[in-house]
């Protein structure tokens, strides 16, 4: 999994965090077709992401990327999966977590 | 009555676009012009209206908040600043020197951003360049774990791959793009050449690149999910180049290796140097985060990760940035400058913040000042006041006020703190 900036989660973060615009922008999880597939998923639905850190509930959105990559806007929703053991550099695992999906 | 303000600043980003024009109506913004999606909230989304200070949601008077920031402040053991990076120079100076007063630790939002990138800077140096000569030479571009289309929206419009300047008169005709990223994204759709790095690969790639940059043989087909063979394209591009320059972003700084990843581009940058003229910029996100490694080199010797504790600066990355230091329990009260860490830091450390008394300076309610012990309302640098910014290619520049100004700014209340912490 990696966690970045969406063009949602940019502006809707001038809205205000609480805003539904912010947790529409920051809850949901992007797979790749194949991945999808493999796991029977369908668009919207509800999934649940594990991490050794923590667990969410999220909306799988289909996105182009390879298979065994996932993409999660930034935000707190994404960091209950951030652990954070920065190898003493300051900066938290922010990406390349490993992460279990499952259909809710 | 409306007036309209031209060639003014916006603070979102490091691109820190100052061609923005914006029409003021009757003391509130009324039309923004040329600013992107992502930067327009800061002109549209602010209301200048003057706020009261609070204390555990309780509305005060300035001197209340002040004094109970104060006592808490004197009263930590411990105590972390951070932030910084969405405020001015004038307040982040204020910053450093109140850590100074309070033998406290310092640190800024380049931890969770480029902090791994100054660490590369300290290890291998810098071979920089200003945006302004990317727009006017750069002929080859190379983006490496950044999306500037998403989270710079102009950068390639102003500076880097459509821009018209003196030896790219034809703009995007003139430049040979490349994209390196581990997924498809708005930006490697406009490249010539996109590389898909398998995730977490890119030292490997990059220490490829080194070896066939100075001739050496590969014997590996592929490396990182590509082929060699795309690699020596590549390198052909970049010796063959008239001015390159790559701009590198949390791809780098944010998967294993960290600050090993950026250290290994700076090193290819540098032997680069030797065919080509070649430069590396960081895309720096926040407004002023740049800025904020400026000051703190200027004032303590180190661009983050800074403890006052023993009475002078001791630089500690791992040890005095913020998520390890809330981690670990360490920090036993915060004051948060303009910025949000309860959204941004993974949930171990936010919690921390829950739990000790927190002290916030911002323009904008934010997660941070809802938990906060202590909320300062300020004045919003660029646009209801004026104070100095650091472009992500360190060039510092002057943003004014638009609106009439009624909020105390960072600045001021900082200055209040430390007459009080005295």
């Amino acid at each position: 999994l990696i966690t970045g900036r969406t063009r949602e989660q940019g502006q809707a973060l001038h809205v205000g965090k609480r805003s539904q615009d912010y947790q529409q922008a920051t809850a949901w999880v992007e797979i790749g077709p194949q991945d999808m597939e493999r796991l029977e998923l369908e668009d919207g639905q509800l999934v649940r992401v594990r991490a050794s850190d923590g667990q969410v509930e999220v909306t799988a959105r289909r996105g182009d990327l390879p298979p065994g990559l996932l993409f999660m806007p930034m935000g707190p929703v994404a960091n209950m999966l951030v652990g954070t053991d920065t190898q003493s550099t300051g900066m938290p695992p922010f990406k390349n977590l490993v992460v279990e999906v499952e259909r809710v | 009555m409306s007036e309209v303000f031209e060639h003014v600043i916006c603070s979102f980003c490091g691109c820190l676009c100052d061609d923005i024009e914006v029409e003021v109506q009757d003391g509130a913004v009324a039309k923004v012009r040329r600013v992107c999606s992502n930067g327009r909230g800061v002109f549209t989304h602010y209301d200048p209206t003057p706020r009261s200070p609070t204390v555990d949601g309780r509305e005060v008077t300035w001197d209340e908040a002040l004094d109970e920031a104060a006592r808490v402040l004197k009263g930590s053991d411990s105590p972390l600043i951070y932030g910084l990076s969405s405020t001015a120079s004038e307040a982040q100076r204020k910053a450093v020197a109140l850590a100074d007063r309070l033998g406290a630790m310092i640190d800024t939002t380049s931890s969770v951003c480029h902090g791994p990138t100054g660490l590369a800077m300290q290890a291998v140096g810098e071979a920089t360049c200003t945006l302004g000569e990317v727009r006017n030479r750069a002929d080859v571009v190379v983006f490496w774990g950044c999306n500037p289309a998403t989270s710079h929206m102009r950068h390639f419009g102003r500076y880097s791959v459509m821009a018209k300047g003196q030896l790219t008169p034809g703009g995007r005709k003139d430049r040979s793009v490349v994209v390196v990223d581990v997924r498809p994204t708005a930006s490697s759709h406009v490249a010539d050449l996109f590389l898909q790095v398998r995730p977490g690969s890119d030292y490997e790639v990059l220490t490829t690149l080194r070896a066939l940059v100075q001739g050496k043989r590969v014997d590996a087909e592929t490396v990182g999910g590509l082929e060699v063979a795309r690699l020596q394209e590549l390198v052909a591009r970049m010796k063959e180049a008239r001015f390159g320059v790559f701009f590198m972003g949390m791809g780098l700084t944010q998967s294993g290796g960290r600050d090993l990843n950026v250290s290994e581009l700076f090193q290819l940058v540098a032997e680069l140097n030797e065919f080509a003229r070649f430069s590396v910029v960081p895309m720096r996100g926040h407004g002023n985060v740049a800025g904020a490694d400026q000051v703190m080199t200027w004032q303590s010797g180190y661009p983050f990760a800074v403890s006052f504790a023993r009475g002078t600066p001791r630089y500690g990355p791992g040890e005095f940035t913020a998520v390890d230091a809330l981690a670990r329990g360490e920090a036993d009260a915060a004051l948060i400058l303009a910025s949000d860490p309860l959204a941004h830091f993974p949930a171990a450390a936010a919690r921390r913040l829950e739990r000790i008394p927190v002290i916030v300076l911002d323009p904008l309610p934010s997660l941070t000042g809802e938990a906060a012990r202590v909320v300062f309302p300020t004045a919003c640098y660029g646009v209801d006041a004026a104070g100095t910014m650091y472009r992500m290619d360190g060039v510092p520049l002057r943003l004014r006020a638009v609106l009439p100004s009624s909020r105390p700014t960072d600045e001021d209340v900082l200055e209040r703190l430390l007459e009080r912490v005295e």
